[in-house]
C-alpha cells in the first residue's frame, strides 16, 4: 500500500461500498517511462467486487469507476487497471 | 475542445472496421498497455487502423473526450468503443473478441 493507493481505496469504498476491494500500487514497475514521468501519476491495479456493478456491462462498470476517480487522473493516477465484479 | 478534432476522430472511427488508438505504432509501441493490445489484435490477423496519439496532443485529449474514457489504448470495432487494455485482455481470454473480429479476418486462401 501507499498513500496514493490508500486514497483511491477510500474513494472507491465510499462510492461503492464494495464487498471486497484491493488497490495495488504498481508504479515501481513503470518508473521512468515517458508517460508516467510527464503526468507524475502512478500505475494502479484495482480489484473490486460490489453489488453496484450487477447487471452492468464491462464498459459501464469501468466508466463508473473512472468517473468516481476523475479528480485523481493526472497527478495521482497515470494508468488504472480495473477488474470489477458484481459478486 | 474543438469540434474539428472530435469530427476527425469520428471520421476515423466510423471509416474503419477496426481502429486502435494507441501510444506509438504497432511496430514500436511506446507503452506497455498499447503493446499488449497491439499484440492481441495482431494475433487475429485482421487489418486495422492504428492512430498514434503521441503525434497530436489534440487527438490524445480528444479521444478521451470522444469515448468518455480516461486512458489509452482504446479499441473500436465497427464504430463501437470496445474497451481499453483490461477489457480487451478479458475478451481475448474468453473468446468474445474472436467472435467480434471474425468478420474482418483476412482469408488466408484468397
Amino acid at each position: 500500500m501507499s498513500v496514493r493507493s490508500d486514497k483511491i481505496h477510500a474513494i472507491l469504498t465510499q462510492a461503492f461500498q464494495p464487498s471486497s476491494l484491493q488497490v495495488e500500487d504498481e508504479s515501481w514497475k513503470h518508473a521512468g517511462h515517458a508517460g508516467a514521468k510527464e503526468s507524475g501519476g502512478g500505475h494502479f491495479v484495482v480489484h473490486i467486487t460490489a453489488a453496484a456493478f450487477s447487471g452492468k456491462s464491462r464498459i459501464a462498470c469501468h466508466r463508473m469507476i473512472n468517473h468516481t476517480l476523475k479528480g485523481e487522473f493526472g497527478e495521482v493516477i497515470h494508468a488504472l487497471s480495473i477488474h470489477a465484479k458484481s459478486a | 475542445m474543438s469540434h474539428t478534432v472530435l469530427d476527425q476522430i469520428d471520421g476515423v472511427v466510423k471509416g474503419n472496421d477496426v481502429v486502435l488508438f494507441m501510444k506509438g505504432t504497432p511496430q514500436m509501441p511506446q507503452c506497455g498497455f498499447s503493446q499488449q493490445v497491439t499484440s492481441i489484435v495482431a494475433s487475429y490477423n485482421v487489418p486495422y487502423a492504428a492512430v498514434n496519439v503521441l503525434l497530436d496532443a489534440a487527438v490524445r485529449q480528444g479521444i478521451k473526450d470522444y469515448a468518455d474514457w480516461p486512458t489509452i489504448p482504446q479499441l473500436y470495432i465497427k464504430g463501437e468503443f470496445v474497451g481499453g487494455c483490461d477489457i480487451v485482455n478479458e475478451m481475448h481470454a474468453n473468446g468474445e473478441l474472436a467472435e467480434m473480429l471474425k468478420p474482418f479476418q483476412n482469408n488466408e486462401n484468397s
